[in-house]
């Protein structure tokens, strides 16, 4: 099976990083399965699949990965909770506080996560964000940046082998 | 109360968490399944218990985590901590750079790298190799994502192969994972028998 990781970057099978990659399968296999478990869990719990595609896409953007924003905005547009569609811009606001908190949690996660402090945590529970869902949402925003640095990583070593 | 540490040290803190953590008498199956909870393994961090309030994340996290960090072959055990430590400096996470810069030193012996990385940071003065390894996991783990082909080219330059250097990805990679949890769901406190 070959992973959303490897079809973004589109190593070629017969090159080094190809056969490289061939010795990472099930660390492939696993970042596939954190994807799935963080973009849609069986239990999303306040974070339906629809808030974190509209999430994933923005933190992308702050990041300027377009092939992974295109994914992220797919699996938004093919949601149902189209009311989120504002919160994958950078400054998007929807209005709820819950909802806006997350966001700006989402920004900070991506951005300066080493200016992140106890008060960061602290708005978010004033915010009414629970704390199962403070959680989930610093495993959606931290497994995210997991997969830009990864992207970004192998797109510089295919990119210094051509 | 301990008292915060704020300054990077190779001397590792305990962790204590801004939300509650799940409390392993009433966790239930799955949760107990993520955090590998077994009769003969009842022993849980703070920082594992907090994590059990997503289950589904945690149970794929660990082995990843584990797998990238200490799989077999290809970069070194030593230089696969060099790239979380790199990691752990970007993002300020002094509970991570702890844990990580001590496993360099066990593996490495040379706590001279640690000192010179804990002084100047991301403007540290290295041997050749490290430094490479050093440049490139500090610029993968920045945003915006500041490495390029040259920071690439040098890692091949310095002897590394091609799954070296891919292991070194997934290394500052997955540090750029694990600090967003650790340094913002909780915060470092100096360890009572060392205070």
């Amino acid at each position: 099976m070959t992973t959303l990781i490897e079809t973004i970057v589109g190593v070629p099978a017969a090159s080094r990083l190809g056969h490289a990659l061939n010795a990472r399968t099930e660390i492939l296999r696993l970042s596939e399965a954190a994807h799935d478990a963080v973009l849609l869990p069986r239990e999303p719990g306040g974070l339906s699949h629809g808030l974190r595609a509209a999430l994933a896409a923005r933190m992308c953007r702050h990041v300027g990965d377009e092939a992974l924003t295109a994914h992220y905005d797919s699996y938004l547009a093919h949601s149902s909770d189209l009311d989120f569609a504002v919160l994958a811009r950078p400054g998007g606001v929807c209005g709820d506080p819950l909802h806006d908190a997350m966001a700006r949690h989402a920004d900070l996660l991506t951005l300066s996560p080493r200016e992140s402090t106890r008060q960061d945590i602290a708005a978010l529970k004033a915010a009414g964000v629970s704390e199962a869902d403070i959680v989930r949402l610093s495993e959606l925003g931290a497994f995210v940046n997991y997969q830009l640095r990864v992207l970004a990583g192998l797109r510089l070593l295919k990119e210094i082998e051509a | 109360m301990s008292e915060v540490v704020h300054n990077f040290t190779s001397t590792i803190p305990t962790w204590s968490p801004y939300v509650t953590p799940v409390e392993l008498a009433s966790a239930t199956p799955e949760q107990l399944a993520a955090m590998k909870v077994t009769p003969s393994n009842k022993g849980v961090s703070p920082y594992v218990l907090t994590l059990a309030h997503d289950p589904e994340s945690l149970a794929v996290r660990s082995p990843l985590f584990n797998l990238i960090m200490y799989g077999k072959d290809g970069l070194s055990p030593a230089e696969r901590e060099l790239g979380a430590l790199s990691a752990s400096v970007v993002n300020r996470c002094i509970y991570c750079a702890a844990v990580h810069a001590s496993r360099f030193i066990n593996y490495s012996g040379r706590k001279e790298v640690v000192e010179e990385i804990f002084t100047d940071e991301r403007d540290s003065t290295l041997e050749a190799r490290e430094q490479a390894l050093f440049n490139f996991a500090t610029k993968l783990s920045t945003t915006p994502i500041e490495a390029s082909a040259d920071d690439a080219r040098a890692l091949g330059e310095a002897g590394l192969s091609e799954l070296e250097q891919l292991d070194l990805v997934l290394s500052a990679a997955i540090f750029g994972w694990a600090n967003r949890l650790m340094h913002t769901l909780g915060e470092p406190l100096v360890r009572p028998e060392a205070s």
